[in-house]
């Protein structure tokens, strides 16, 4: 049995994270992370020794998930709805992190993002690379990783503290 | 560390700091910086809220649930689906410690779900495989009623797989009570007169759960859910034979 195959099934939870995390659809989280999948197994031959898979991964799904935006303009990403915030929670049994307000406000303000800054917060924060990986998938050195991860997190913070909120929907 | 230091502590440590990035040590230096810095403690402090709420609105535990399977059934779209879903099994299998090791497994109907099938399907194992004269309900010369009959009792279209590359051939099937519903029973039978069963019924929670092997009583079983039911597939065989076989059934369900 090849170890490629076990290694690859064990990034795949992170890789569907990521995927979901940025492009905010379900379905097409499932058909990125598939196609990745296969390209990985196509290429794996191209995977150098020694270097480690998961930012390998990461960068061969966001160069789809790019590649795919450009085709497709539907796929533009686009905040989640409050539907989408109770799916969520269908999964969420102990919410960690904050009551559904803050998560709704938290996914509009990632929504707002320069996609690169969000793109580099969310390979460290949901995609479990560490900067160096990170930096390695988005192709960018760490420097630039870091500030792109700075400037997000001050926005998200400017976003958090109000400003312009809009109106809260009511959730049934 | 003096005054100067700290207040030099960067702003990248204090991120590699949110993001665990730092060794306990240099984590430590980073607190005592906090304590005596309440501006940029409470900075450190919102971001950690956002990456609590970005963890909370990408749970891992979904992502888990979506992407079992999914080698899987890549696979067989591309062609090469035995192989790799064997892998997939062996994967699953090789971990080892059955079902309940898995904590991943919570999204697929939970541990009490899952040990409530591993007790039905081995049970009815154990109470049908035996029989001589009754072992099954309807016999494989009517499978086209048998498998018509169950699909329209478990609300999902159900097939008996044909197990005849294992050496196994179906003697036939019945109707069951389950814990949650219905429950479908297929008996296979080798020429030296082994037995095995394969079970399905409802109460899957939609996603996909890759394969389980758990072995009590005797017996071993693999388990697995799809979208519409939860399996098992139950004998007297080793792990690498049954999980060959479920794999088998697997590939043929969907």
């Amino acid at each position: 049995m090849s170890s490629f195959h076990e290694r690859l099934e064990a990034c795949l939870p992170d890789l569907w994270r990521f995927a979901f995390s940025l492009c905010r659809d379900r379905a097409l989280a499932d058909d990125l992370v598939q196609d990745c999948a296969e390209r990985a197994l196509r290429k794996r031959a191209l995977l150098l020794p020694g270097r480690p898979l998961r930012p390998w991964l990461m960068k061969m799904l966001l160069n789809i998930f790019r590649n795919q935006m450009r085709r497709d303009r539907k796929l533009r990403a686009v905040p989640l709805d409050g539907d989408a915030l109770e799916r969520h929670e269908e999964f969420h049994v102990a919410p960690a992190g904050g009551d559904r307000l803050e998560l709704a406000e938290m996914a509009r303000s990632l929504a707002r993002l320069p996609a690169q800054q969000r793109e580099a917060l969310l390979a460290v924060v949901v995609g479990g690379l560490d900067y160096a990986g990170a930096a390695r998938a988005l192709d960018i050195p760490v420097g630039t990783l870091m500030s792109r991860i700075s400037r997000a997190r001050a926005k998200l913070r400017q976003g958090a503290e109000g400003g312009s909120k809009p109106p809260l929907r009511s959730v049934r | 560390m003096n005054g100067n230091e700290q207040a030099r502590m960067s702003a990248q440590r204090l991120h590699a700091y949110v993001d665990g990035a730092l060794s306990r040590s240099e984590a430590a230096e980073v607190e005592a910086f906090l304590a005596a810095n309440p501006e940029q403690a409470a900075e450190v402090a919102d971001w950690q809220r956002q990456n609590r709420a970005l963890q909370a609105l990408f749970p891992v535990s979904e992502a888990e649930a979506r992407t079992a399977g999914m080698l899987a059934a890549r696979a067989q779209k591309t062609g090469g689906w035995v192989k790799a879903a064997a892998a997939l099994a062996l994967v699953a299998l090789g971990a080892g410690g059955g079902w309940f090791a898995h904590g991943a497994i919570g999204t697929a109907g939970g541990p009490k779900m899952a040990e409530t099938l591993v007790e039905e399907a081995m049970l009815a194992h154990a109470v049908y495989s035996p029989e001589v004269l009754h072992p099954v309900e309807v016999g494989a010369a009517n499978e086209a009623h048998l498998v018509g009959w169950l699909s329209k009792r478990l609300g999902a279209r159900i097939s008996a797989p044909d197990l005849s590359a294992s050496g196994y051939a179906l003697v036939g099937g019945r109707l069951l009570p389950a814990d949650s519903g219905p429950a479908a029973q297929f008996m296979y039978e080798n020429p030296a007169g082994d037995r095995i069963t394969v079970y399905a019924t409802t109460g899957s929670k939609g996603t996909l759960a890759s394969f389980q092997f758990d072995s009590r009583h005797g017996l071993s079983g693999v388990y697995w859910q799809d979208e519409r039911l939860r399996y098992a597939v139950v004998g007297k065989l080793d792990r690498a034979q049954l999980g060959k076989i479920a794999v088998e059934v697997y590939r043929q369900l969907i």
